[in-house]
């Protein structure tokens, strides 16, 4: 049994069928990269496992459990945390605060502990900052540490958000165009940090990307989409380099030319 | 500007970022109880409704100005505590039961209203928190035999074993006592995972789902906390008054409340109390004036609620921060005062935001 597991999936909006029978599985410790032209449904395929929308018909595998029909809280929970592509961050609060909040599906304290800030609630305080601040290091956000989001340049907000989904420890982790709006410097940094994050935390990766250069660096597997129905995948070379890819993105013409 | 070198994880999480903020408050509090032996019995009594109004509008801050969602109802906790302490004690529980009874009850009622906060928001929870505030209004009027309908009832006097609360500056201490704890509470829930996950629905709920943050509970959650507040300040109130009727209880109360939050300032639990005070204080000042005023002016019928208006308009436009704003400026300059310039200002906003509760 694979590690997450997309069975079948389908899902429509008025008449558009936006997935139509999508099957894939992400192995632990893979960064598995869905790629498509616009409106292929890449986002949708995340805001379904988030439980945003509700499947048609499909299950979600997740370490054995079926999440298409579980709360969206719930979904974190168990351990998957996301970016998004127009980034979701609590504007009004700190970078610490927001990676604070990533910690929330480790909390134990309840209401009433809380009011009085027991004991155990500074150590659990103490120890989400630990933790945060490793993020902070790992992800060069020292300079920001205290400032608020609303004022950040805008890949820098990526990376927080980034930061924020690391916090929470997830075992998977989601990413909506983790590049877009990105500098190359910036970029080289992402690339750098996702392969890390896989081999040195274990930590497996769904990515949805339209940078090829990315996706070929860092993928291990790609996914393409279009129209809602999967055209092709593999290893990044196979589908990069398939025909009915070239097709989907540079057209008929453009793909004979190209190939 | 002050900037501190921190060595540990504890520095990170105290209350008072610095040993002069800790002096300042005690410093405060001090002075708030030496108040009474300077003002005489009817400032007195306007400084225990400050105190009991603050800790209905720190509730009514953590559910409008943390998490985001309008109440137009609070009015209706604020009588839910009153008449349950009122009756409470009537039957012979002592206060010091009755008191947290009454903010109990109206958590729990909180509950119910949070429910439909899970599919509503903006104007229309607005209209279903105002109507929320009717039914129990109505309620207050209808049941006869417990509430004595619009004829009001009795509230006795507290009292705390031997101790009693008759006079105004004893009532003024105990009112004062239980605005400080709700502080602290506030202030705990807000700095721990409950009060950031309320943040946090505030400013994107999708975001927050994706932290696994359930909307059901915390949304609910909030409502009860804000309604417990608010209770407990209703059940003071009614103790203070000595006598409650539903109309004490009515939609403009409500309405107090949320222009209080405003012009104190959304999103700090200062503005509360600012906001409190000022609206108390603010009829005061105006008959303070009229002695200085035109007197076709100082005559005109309906001046008050015309300055009322006027002041929550100039806030609004001119002041989105409200009270807290000002107070934050006015810090800021004397801070770094030579230097002080507008724009400085403007500059050093985004690192001052974010000391903001």
């Amino acid at each position: 049994m694979a590690f997450f597991e997309t069975h079948n999936i389908s899902i429509s909006f008025g008449g558009l069928r936006a997935l139509e029978r999508v099957s894939f599985e992400v192995n632990k410790g893979e960064v598995f990269s869905i790629i498509g032209p616009n409106g292929a449904g890449k986002t949708t395929i995340f805001n379904c496992i988030n439980r945003y929308y509700n499947l048609d018909e499909g299950a979600f595998i997740f370490k054995d459990k079926n999440i298409a029909k579980v709360s969206p809280h719930v979904v974190a929970d168990l351990g998957i945390s996301r970016t998004f592509q127009n980034i979701e961050l609590f504007k009004n609060a700190t970078v610490i605060d927001n990676l604070l909040l990533g910690r929330h599906r480790h909390r134990r304290s309840n209401l009433f502990m809380e009011a009085l800030f027991s004991p155990s609630v500074q150590r659990q305080e103490i120890e989400s900052r630990e933790k945060a601040e490793e993020v902070i290091d790992f992800l060069d956000l020292q300079a920001y540490r205290d400032q608020f989001v609303s004022g950040l340049p805008y890949g820098v907000q990526k990376t927080v958000e980034l930061g924020r989904a690391l916090a929470m420890e997830p075992e998977l982790l989601l990413l909506d165009e983790p590049s877009s709006g990105m500098n190359m410097e910036e970029m080289e940094d992402l690339s750098f940090w996702i392969t890390d994050i896989k081999e040195e935390l274990g930590i497996s990766f769904l990515l949805v990307e339209h940078n090829m250069r990315l996706v070929k660096e860092i993928s291990d597997r790609v996914l393409a989409l279009n129209f809602g129905v999967v055209i092709a995948q593999g290893t990044p070379n196979e589908v990069l380099g398939h025909p009915e890819v070239m097709k989907a993105y540079l057209g008929e013409e453009g793909a004979s030319t190209a190939g | 500007m002050r900037f501190l070198m921190k060595r540990n994880y504890n520095q990170d999480i105290q209350l008072f970022k610095y040993r002069s903020t800790f002096f300042w408050y005690l410093a405060l509090i001090i002075g708030c109880c030496l108040l009474p032996l300077v003002l005489d019995d009817y400032i007195t009594s306007q400084l225990s409704f400050i105190c009991m109004y603050s800790i209905a509008t720190v509730g009514l801050m953590l559910l409008t100005g943390y998490t985001g969602q309008i109440s137009m109802g609070h009015a209706a906790f604020f009588g839910i505590g009153a008449y349950t302490s009122a009756i409470l004690t009537s039957k012979g529980v002592p206060f010091l039961l009755a008191l947290p009874t009454a903010g109990l009850l109206a958590g729990f009622i909180g509950i119910f209203i949070g429910l439909p906060a899970l599919r509503l928001s903006g104007l229309y929870l607005a209209i279903a928190t105002m109507g929320f505030g009717f039914i129990v209004d109505e309620v207050l009027v209808r049941w006869e035999s417990l509430t004595n309908g619009n004829m009001g009832m009795m509230v006795d006097p507290v009292s705390i074993g031997p101790l009693t609360f008759e006079t105004e500056v004893q009532f003024y201490y105990l009112t004062l006592v239980v605005l400080v704890l709700t502080i602290l509470a506030a202030k705990n829930i807000l700095r721990s995972p409950t009060g950031r996950a309320m943040i946090a629905i505030r400013d994107s709920e999708v975001a927050a789902q994706a932290m696994g943050i359930s909307m059901a509970k915390y949304k609910t959650m909030a409502f009860a906390i804000s309604a417990f507040f608010t209770g407990v300040a209703g059940s003071l109130y009614g103790h203070k008054l000595t006598f409650i009727n539903p109309e004490s209880f009515t939609i403009l109360v409500s309405i107090e409340f949320l222009a209080m939050i405003i012009i104190g300032g959304l999103g700090s639990l200062h503005g509360a109390v600012y906001g409190a005070a000022f609206i108390i204080f603010l009829p005061q000042l105006i008959i303070m004036t009229k002695d200085y005023m035109p007197k076709y002016l100082a005559d005109q019928t309906g001046l008050e609620s015309a300055l009322y208006g006027l002041m929550i308009m100039l806030f609004i436009l001119f002041e989105p921060m409200g009270i807290y704003g000002i107070w934050r400026k006015k810090k800021f300059y004397f801070e770094m005062f030579p230097l002080y310039k507008k724009d400085t200002f403007k500059k050093e906003k985004k690192y001052f935001k974010a000391e903001r509760h």
